[in-house]
């Protein structure tokens, strides 16, 4: 340490440590966010300069208004039965979602994480993408496997760890993995997908293909290299893939300050590279698939990726081993300016003469009975932790294809104790 | 057959993949157009265009983190890594991505990479061009490791790293690149040129990975080596007038333990030689599955002669590298030591 020189007249330096606007108890008041009217941002051509459409960046992209019309030039237009389709799978995603938290409180898995508040991102996204695009998920993307109608019997399976499970009991709960519908192994570490969905994009640019990959990562893990050297790729070799970032305002307990929110938004990154940013109301499920297709089309005629920030809010807790209680107000839910994806989709589908109560009543009824039949039928084949459900040979094969002979000798030692363990 | 440097028989071993094969693809710094700082890859983005061999940004990350989402989608990469010292900020694309990628998916993703990383020093590289962090790739589940000491090794061998299905760390001894470097710094380099493993076939062959290479025969002891310590150790062997059975590893993972195993219970004496840092270097393996599987035919403490564990130096370079000397003395010790 080194002593003020005397009678240098300078301020003492500060250290800045960001701290978000509320703590538990706090009263909520969210009237410094800005939410701009629709439109306020109006859809460019899909061709147009990055350098042109900055404000795409800084703006908030927004179809549903607060009277749950479709309104503006991002106005997808979708007919009635996608935006009932798009509502069923919602519907569907969190029931799912209630069920399976319950089961791991049951104690039948070990670790569950819900999409609760950020349904409309990974389904109505999956809408505007082609069946055969390739996703590259974060873990709180299941939205993805449920508008391409991945059984719901397999999640459960992997979700209890089975003698069923496609991943051999492998994986942490709802890390899946589904190559056969574009839905590549979710990793526990965080961004590393970023970097691989380019690599997959320029493969299939490279081989002059017409597929695109997606790729999604939290707004708290922006921080991570790969986010920048993934952007750095796509932008270089002009990577047919669209880059997402949810921002659903919390890493665990860090708020989005810790990740730079505090100075600009997330999409701005993208300024930096020189490629196209979108700001979008994560919550508005015809805002989020309107952008998303502008992204693909773009990306499909060769012009490169684009930034999507969707502009969410984490309505659960991080995973079922956090308790967001401890660290932020519980009014921030309720208050959030942007409402709750299902309910404004609903609405509009009201407001369109679409749909009705009864009807959502009934489905939200028929959905709950469709995740509860999925689950007995998976349950079939074991929950976690009762019994052996994969054999100890499962944990050393598919490290190698061939397994070499020091794995081979490990197994026998696992089969021995296996024997001494439980003798059949 | 063709007389080639080991840079000219890597060359030449993805010149011939590539050739059968359109999904292979190189990436990495300067590799493309100018051919790579070693020349590894001239004249592959003319022969088979910049879709096929093409530089990358300055972000080892970037590159293997491509190159595994390339192999998702069905490539076989090639990626170069430009030194063994630039390949940690790509550690957790190799170590808990690709090394995991099948395991972790059940089999619904495999990926298939042949990461080539020069390697070792001996060139006045200084801290950041010289290491050796093998080790660091041995002690990962999932992925094989690879170090050629020749170039028909390096040729055979960098093919059946290309066409294997699981990630595979391929260490290019640059100090040997050249020719074969028998510790001798202060004495002319010798070229590939009149060493009989410097005549390469030229088309399509294969040395299997996990195979060890039994350099020379003999009965007072046997040497483990890989990569350019196999000819050092082949000199001070000459130097010293042992009969030793001398064992190229040329794949560390997997591990040709019934080679080895062999060896020692013939000999009852081991050597094993590295350039790395000793403490948990790949040695301090070898050594105790020599201890393992051959106590009662020991005859003598297993030795083990290594780098410094010190970053290594720029200045002084040939006092850290483990050199004629070093290992000399070490075999001495060996052959006369009674129980």
């Amino acid at each position: 340490m080194s002593d003020r020189s005397p009678g240098a007249n300078r301020p003492r330096l500060t250290l800045h440590v960001p701290e978000p606007p509320f703590r538990p108890g706090d009263e909520v008041d969210y009237s410094w966010l800005d939410i701009p009217e629709p439109d306020a941002v109006p859809r460019p051509d899909e061709t147009a300069a990055p350098e042109a459409i900055r404000d795409l960046a800084y703006g908030l992209i927004r179809v549903l208004d607060f009277e749950n019309n479709a309104v503006g030039s991002w106005n997808p237009g979708l007919p009635p039965e996608t935006l009932l389709a798009m509502l069923r799978k919602m519907a569907l995603l969190r029931a799912f979602d209630e069920r399976m938290h319950r089961q791991q409180r049951q104690g039948k898995t070990s670790f569950y994480v819900k999409s609760t508040g950020e349904e409309a991102i990974a389904i109505a996204q999956t809408f505007a993408l082609d069946r055969a695009d390739m996703c590259f998920p974060s873990y709180r993307q299941p939205g993805i496997l449920f508008a391409r109608d991945y059984p719901m019997v397999e999640m459960i399976n992997q979700i209890f760890s089975n003698n069923a499970d496609p991943l051999k009991g492998r994986q942490l709960p709802i890390m899946y993995s589904a190559k056969d519908y574009g839905f590549f192994s979710i990793s526990g570490n965080l961004a590393t997908q970023y970097p691989q969905a380019v690599g997959w994009a320029m493969a299939s640019a490279s081989k002059g293909d017409d597929r695109i990959a997606a790729v999604w990562c939290g707004e708290g893990s922006t921080s991570e290299g790969d986010f920048h050297n993934g952007l750095t790729f796509g932008a270089v070799y002009n990577a047919p893939c669209v880059f997402n970032v949810v921002n659903n305002q919390y890493a665990i307990s860090s708020y989005s300050g810790f990740a730079g929110s505090e100075r600009t938004t997330f999409a701005a990154r993208g300024i930096g590279y020189g490629i196209p940013a979108l700001r979008v109301d994560g919550n508005d499920a015809l805002a989020v698939y309107s952008a998303t297709r502008w992204a693909a089309d773009r990306a499909r005629s060769n012009l490169g990726p684009t930034l999507i920030e969707l502009f969410t809010y984490r309505a659960d807790a991080h995973s079922t081993s956090d308790d967001p209680a401890a660290y932020r107000s519980a009014q921030e839910r309720t208050e959030w300016p942007l409402g709750d994806p299902i309910t404004r989709l609903k609405r509009h589908c009201i407001a369109l003469g679409i749909w009705d109560m009864d009807r959502q009543a009934a489905m939200d009824l028929e959905v709950a009975e469709e995740v509860l039949a999925a689950q007995k039928e998976a349950e079939k084949n074991g929950i976690l932790g009762h019994g052996l459900h994969q054999p100890d040979i499962t944990m050393f094969q598919d490290v190698y294809e061939h397994m070499p002979w020091h794995l081979k000798e490990q197994s026998e030692q696992a089969a021995r104790e296996r024997a001494h363990k439980w003798p059949e | 057959m063709a007389r080639m440097s080991m840079i000219q028989a890597i060359n030449s071993a993805l010149d011939v993949t590539m050739g059968r094969d359109p999904d292979i693809v190189i990436l990495g710094e300067d590799v493309g157009y100018f051919g790579g700082v070693f020349r590894v890859t001239a004249g592959l983005q003319e022969k088979y265009g910049k879709e096929r061999c093409f530089d990358t940004p300055i972000t080892e990350c970037g590159i293997i983190g491509a190159a595994i989402g390339m192999a998702a989608y069905g490539l076989r990469p090639v990626p170069e890594i430009q030194f063994a010292d630039y390949v940690y900020p790509g550690l957790d694309q190799i170590v808990s991505e690709a090394a995991r990628l099948r395991h972790r998916s059940a089999g619904d993703f495999q990926c298939p990479l042949a990461i080539r990383i020069p390697f070792g020093g001996g060139i006045f590289g200084g801290q950041t061009h010289s290491q050796s962090p093998e080790a660091l790739f041995t002690h990962v589940a999932g992925i094989k490791t690879v170090v050629p000491s020749n170039p028909r090794d390096a040729k055979g061998l960098l093919i059946a790293a290309i066409e294997d299905n699981d990630p595979v760390i391929f260490f290019e001894p640059k100090r040997c690149y050249n020719g074969p470097f028998d510790g001798y710094y202060d004495r002319p380099a010798k070229t590939w040129a009149d060493h009989p493993d410097g005549e390469v076939e030229d088309g399509h062959y294969t040395v299997p990975l996990g195979k060890a290479r039994l350099v020379t025969e003999g009965n007072d002891l046997t040497v483990l080596a890989y990569g350019t310590m196999v000819h050092v150790a082949q000199q001070v062997l000459i130097e010293h007038g042992l009969s030793a059975d001398l064992i190229d590893l040329r794949t560390l993972i997997p591990l040709d333990i019934e080679t080895i195993e062999a060896s020692v219970k013939k000999t009852g004496r081991c050597a094993i030689i590295h350039e790395a840092t000793r403490t948990s270097g790949f040695g301090a393996e070898l050594s105790a599955l020599v201890q393992e599987r051959c106590f009662y035919h020991l005859e003598a403490p297993i030795e083990r002669v290594t780098g410094f564990d010190t970053p290594y130096p720029h200045s002084l370079e040939w006092s850290y590298f483990p050199g004629p000397v070093r290992i000399g003395e070490a075999l001495e010790r060996l052959v006369k030591a009674e129980a």
